[in-house]
């Protein structure tokens, strides 16, 4: 605990997430036990685990959506327990499962977005040009994001994710079964978002992903078993890739479930 | 392919072509190629490049537009009838039956192919074992491991001669799908053709051959050798401490041909060979600890190379980033 409280001791502001021995229960199944960690503002974090390590509970009572049956967290500075409404607000959420309306045009998906955020029309005019600018969109403005190649839907899904300037940012899988080429553009636009302080909290099953992170964290079975840089990881499992550190420290999980 | 002398194809496919919404979507574009019996073959490529549905045309549940197929000396088309009987399919989405139990889903489909558990257990035998603790539970409530496993076993349980399976390890850890790679080599040491999906570009080194694919088209098909071989120029991997401005830097200099970001390292490539000049000019802005070493490109690489090269305007500087 008292190594994990350093870490931003040099940062002016706060952490933007701070969580000590969070445990979620159900029944006798202890699905996450104990996590503690910081993630600093403007860090991208990597939450990596194998398949039902807890991740995603982790990530949902992080998120304000379940909540926890002890141990403390707070994002952006609210109580997981308390304002869950606040956290909502001041996040943003993406997947590789829920993104954006299929049916709905590229303009109407982000005038959604960004109503359901509770940005001013003035607002949602300045954002819509500065996105659709940035992503090279403006020949698709009024096209069905149906319409839209994977990839680009990814890139769109992400911005608005952010639409609303949140602290933070959670990315589920943000680039499963993308192509190479578009999946390092999205991580160009992950670099650019932290750039601007945003902090970004991702999972992702590629191991080279794992080297673009600032530092990461590896679930096993529940428990928080590594959180260090990726060089330092490397380094203490003695090993050339994140895929070997990955593959040393999940081995030996006993919980395998989606 | 062991030491047959006549290699006969297992699967072929003549100038497939294939098309949604009318026409308006073509996912499939006058591919060819073919898969000999008792080959390890794999489709590489992202979601939308066209794999699922050529698994479709292939177990003949979806007709293409045009094009000819044959599975195992069987046409597509005509006898439709004759190629469901000995092919084993495990398709991307779970398909088996939630409300069954592991054993009832395998005792359905060994019924269904008019044989039983017991006739070709030792063809599954390897991987049914681990779930068996658990044959009566139902299929639904397994973990996505198990159930990856009991869709296997149920692909396998008539002994098929080709199996397809589209991407089977999406979306599962690196332990399992290792764990799964090698149940695929002890398949293949049975003499069953394999032809699987992944968009993993990783996975492609345990292949024998493999095709790589993207949006509907074959960017390039042989052994991962060959195809790493191919790559036309040298490639550099380069790091510094901040790696991210080292990217845009690297990005603005005259001579790269190619700079994008690869785990630790950029990967680069340059118009003509100067690695010295690069080296010096990173320097000069500012960079430390700069270390810059010749590798041998991955299959990613390769893909990543025929996807810009025969690009539909793709370029991997475009679209994002600190560009000025």
């Amino acid at each position: 605990m008292k190594e994990l409280s350093t870490i931003n001791n040099k940062q002016s502001t706060s952490p933007a997430i701070i969580c000590k021995e969070l445990t979620k229960q159900f029944g006798n199944f202890i699905a996450v036990n104990k996590i503690s960690f910081e993630v600093a503002t403007g860090e991208i974090f990597g939450f990596l685990g194998a398949n039902g390590a807890g991740k995603t509970t982790a990530m949902r009572m992080l998120c304000g959506l379940s909540f926890p049956s002890s141990g403390e967290a707070t994002v952006a500075g609210f109580n997981v327990y308390k304002q869950q409404e606040k956290i909502k607000k001041n996040i943003g959420y993406m997947s590789q499962k829920f993104s954006l309306y299929e049916n709905l045009t590229v303009k109407e998906n982000i005038r959604f977005y960004g109503g359901v955020y509770g940005l001013s029309d003035k607002q949602l005019k300045e954002k819509t040009e500065e996105l659709i600018n940035k992503l090279g969109m403006q020949d698709q403005l009024n096209k069905m994001v149906g319409e839209l190649p994977l990839g680009w839907k990814q890139k769109l899904s992400f911005s608005v994710a952010i639409i609303h300037e949140p602290k933070i940012v959670f990315l589920d899988e943000p680039t499963g079964g993308v192509d190479p080429v578009t999946r390092r553009q999205f991580w160009d636009l992950i670099y650019d978002a932290a750039a601007r302080g945003i902090t970004v909290f991702v999972t992702t099953h590629y191991m080279d992903e794992a080297e673009y992170c600032n530092r990461i964290s590896i679930m096993v079975d529940g428990k928080v078993e590594a959180l260090d840089s990726p060089a330092n990881l490397k380094h203490r499992f003695n090993a050339t890739s994140m895929d070997e550190v990955f593959y040393q420290l999940a081995r030996g999980a006993k919980r395998s479930a989606d | 392919m062991d030491s047959k002398t006549i290699i006969m194809s297992a699967v072929t496919l003549k100038n497939i072509t294939k098309t949604y919404d009318n026409g308006k979507v073509q996912a499939v574009k006058n591919v060819s190629f073919e898969v000999a019996e008792g080959e390890l073959f794999g489709l590489i490529g992202p979601d939308g490049a066209g794999k699922s549905t050529i698994f479709r045309i292939l177990t003949t549940l979806l007709l293409a537009d045009k094009g000819d197929a044959v599975v195992d000396g069987d046409d597509v088309v005509k006898s439709y009838q004759n190629i469901r009987k000995k092919v084993g399919y495990m398709p991307g989405k779970f398909s088996l039956y939630q409300d069954l139990t592991v054993e009832e889903n395998l005792n359905f489909f060994a019924t269904l192919f008019g044989t039983t558990i017991n006739e070709n257990y030792d063809l599954i035998k390897d991987i049914y074992e681990q779930i068996k603790p658990f044959k009566e539970r139902r299929a639904g409530k397994l973990s996505g491991g198990m159930k990856q496993k009991l869709a296997l076993c149920c692909a396998l349980i008539h002994r098929p001669a080709v199996l397809f399976l589209d991407e089977p390890t999406t979306g599962v850890d690196v332990v399992s799908r290792k764990e799964f790679w090698d149940m695929l080599k002890r398949l293949k040491q049975q003499g069953i053709t394999i032809l699987v999906s992944t968009p993993y570009m990783d996975e492609a080194m345990l292949c024998e051959r493999i095709a790589l694919i993207q949006s509907g088209n074959i960017l390039s098909i042989d052994t991962p050798g060959n195809i790493i071989n191919s790559y036309p120029t040298d490639l550099y991997a380069a790091k510094a401490d901040n790696i991210h401005q080292l990217l845009n830097d690297a990005r603005q200099y005259n001579e790269i041909k190619t700079a994008y970001a690869f785990g630790e390292y950029l990967h680069v490539s340059f118009k003509i060979q100067e690695v010295d000049e690069f080296e010096k000019y990173l320097t000069s802005k500012g960079h430390t600890s700069i270390e810059i070493k010749k590798i041998a490109p991955t299959i990613e690489d390769c893909f990543i190379e025929r996807m810009t090269e025969t690009s539909q305007g793709v370029n991997i500087e475009q679209g994002a980033g600190n560009k000025e």
